[in-house]
């Protein structure tokens, strides 16, 4: 065995890119579930549009120089509203239904948003071009990491400063987390808690669609992107604790990890591991490492 | 009394009587593929019906059947095209697997509280099956499948679909009777108890997440079987098998058919089968048709699937009467 121990630093970084765009995922999941009380099943479709639609926009814009800049402002902004359409005009009708219907309308818009991406985009895999500016290598402790890594690392870290910021700091995030406390006596205060869960939903999306736009350069588009992403995402929640935003950070941050050491153990499956650790948690503390205990409800 | 039981004897063997005149008429009639279909939508029907054992009676709404579909479509087809054991026995194994890959995922799917990991759990551990054969080519040969199972000459379906219309529909008829008798027997009254008020069931003393796993694993072991049934339909598989739309499909067939009656996941299937056979001709968004499809049944049906449909038209019932 000639193991390279500083293979693991190596590691350590790709599995903090990783960590990254899953907190950006994994934290619109849980802010959805801790406010409004649904699992959105078709997150990973709103990070697949994210992706095209920085596709679409940077080959519209290729030449501009800051084609990529302007498509990582203006594409998770139009997914959000797509997001807020899905909300005012699907979800909103079912909230005082089981939740049953919500988890199956959100996993229906997963079938919707597939072919309509099929019918736009079409299934060709497609790639998006790395901003000029972003596509150098940087050497950091003797190894040499490409610039975009640093990129996502900072974008996951500003985002989650971001979050941070807006739920403990402002009048909104004290809004939104007296809704996921209490939704009724928020409803009774006088504010309108429909619009807040319209602004809890565009929220999300806008972060799913970011996520998208951040992994498009490294990766090929694909149908089929979304649900690769939404079943680590689930992972990512399950082992932080659902609808807990710090949980979702430690969770992301673990599975990342675990992914990129695991790569180096079995190639293909490091997979594996990580439902293996969502397994033990889910014996051990079901309610996820930072979730409150699961309460009822059949 | 015993004249409606004649009845009931006239309605068996009318059916028998259409059921046995079927294949002929199809393949003669019309054509082979038409009895294909038909076959199809027996195949289908009998995962739906299975599927419903969890959907409909206990309640859970499963993500990840496919899962189970697969595992006995895969079994079946490695076992026959890898080694020279015989086919029967395959068959049998199918299942079997099915419902040992059932135990695992609903070991951990029934053990969390609430309908979000229910449906979390079951959609990510099927979705990791998905993976692992798609991945795993030196064993399952990843996205090429497995092409041209052996199939034993008397169901051969090289030059009829007849002889393997009839074990299909034999294998599926004594499967859904024995659905049909687990369904009515005093687990399956537990089951529906447990659906209609979890917190009340565990008060009178009944281990919720042990019945549930029950039910699970026997769904899983009834969707092995449709799933052995349809690689020797087809003679190869592909990892779409598994693939999490197939669940998506068997749950329609189940909201579709009407999940509070035994049969109807069947109609549901049956409804589905043709409709993709029909719209793929003219169109190749047929998931674009299923969501749509799914959305319309929760914005204007709801009543089809809430799990408390049973207390509201009982409610409503008792109005009536008083």
């Amino acid at each position: 065995m000639d193991f390279d121990p500083s293979i693991l630093f190596v590691q350590f970084i790709s599995g903090l890119c990783r960590a990254m765009v899953l907190f950006l995922m994994a934290s619109g999941l849980t802010l959805v579930f801790g406010v409004m009380r649904v699992i959105n099943f078709a997150h990973g479709a709103f990070y697949m549009l994210g992706a095209y639609l920085a596709f679409s926009l940077t080959q519209a814009l290729a030449s501009w120089p800051g084609g990529f800049w302007i498509a990582l402002i203006v594409a998770p902004i139009i997914v959000s509203l797509i997001g807020g359409a899905v909300e005012y005009f699907l979800l909103r009708r079912i909230y005082d239904r089981e939740h049953l219907l919500q988890i199956l309308l959100t996993y229906a818009l997963i079938f919707v948003f597939n072919d309509i991406v099929k019918m736009i985009w079409g299934v060709d895999l497609r790639i998006v071009n790395m901003p000029q500016s972003l596509s150098g290598f940087v050497p950091v402790l003797g190894h040499t990491f490409p610039v975009y890594y640093f990129f996502i690392i900072g974008m996951g870290l500003l985002v989650a400063l971001l979050i941070w910021f807006l739920l403990r700091r402002t009048k909104l995030g004290r809004l939104l987390r007296a809704s996921a406390e209490h939704r009724d006596m928020v409803g009774l205060l006088g504010y309108n808690v429909e619009r807040v869960f319209t602004i809890v939903f565009m929220m999300a999306t806008w972060l799913g669609g970011l996520a998208g736009v951040i992994i498009a350069p490294t990766v090929r588009l694909s149908l089929g992107m979304d649900m690769e992403i939404i079943i680590e995402a689930f992972l990512v929640v399950i082992v932080g604790g659902l609808g807990n935003v710090l949980g979702a950070l430690l969770g992301a941050l673990i599975i990342g990890q675990l992914y990129a050491l695991g790569i180096l153990v079995i190639e293909k499956f490091a997979m594996a591991f990580l439902f293996s650790l969502a397994a033990i948690i889910i014996l051990f503390r079901p309610s996820g490492l930072l979730g409150k205990p699961v309460e009822g409800g059949g | 009394m015993s004249r409606a039981s004649a009845v009931k004897g006239g309605w068996v063997v009318g059916a028998a009587i259409v059921l046995a005149a079927l294949p002929f008429v199809l393949e003669k009639g019309l054509s082979p593929y038409y009895l294909y279909l038909a076959i199809k939508i027996n195949v289908w029907a009998l995962f739906a019906v299975s599927f419903n054992l969890v959907l409909g009676y206990a309640g859970m709404m499963s993500f990840g059947h496919a899962a189970f579909y697969g595992a006995g479509a895969y079994t079946c087809a490695l076992i026959l095209a890898k080694t020279s054991c015989p086919m029967p026995l395959a068959f049998v194994a199918a299942p079997v697997l099915a419902a040992c890959v059932g135990l695992i995922i609903g070991y951990f799917s029934v053990k969390i509280k609430g309908i979000f990991y229910f449906a979390v759990l079951t959609l990510s551990f099927a979705q990791l099956l998905y993976i692992v054969v798609y991945k795993w080519r030196s064993f399952t040969h990843g996205d090429d499948g497995i092409q041209g199972i052996p199939v034993p000459s008397w169901i051969s379906t090289d030059v009829t679909f007849v002889s393997y219309y009839f074990f299909t529909l034999i294998i599926s008829l004594v499967c859904v009777y024995i659905l049909w008798r687990i369904v009515e027997s005093p687990f399956g009254l537990m089951l529906r108890t447990l659906r209609e008020n979890p917190q009340r069931s565990t008060f009178i003393g009944m281990n919720v997440q042990r019945y549930r796993l029950v039910a699970f694993v026997i769904s899983a072991f009834f969707s092995g079987v449709a799933g052995a049934l349809f690689a020797l339909l087809e003679t190869s598989v592909s990892p779409d098998l598994l693939f999490w739309s197939n669940s998506g499909e068997v749950i329609l067939m189940g909201l579709l058919g009407g999940m509070h009656i035994f049969l109807g996941p069947a109609l549901g299937a049956a409804i589905m089968v043709l409709l993709n056979s029909f719209i793929t001709l003219y169109t190749g968004y047929w998931q674009f048709f299923l969501g749509i499809t799914l959305i319309s049944i929760v914005l204007f049906f709801p009543e089809g699937v809430a799990g408390l449909i049973h207390e509201r038209y009982a409610a409503r019932r008792g109005k009536r009467a008083a």
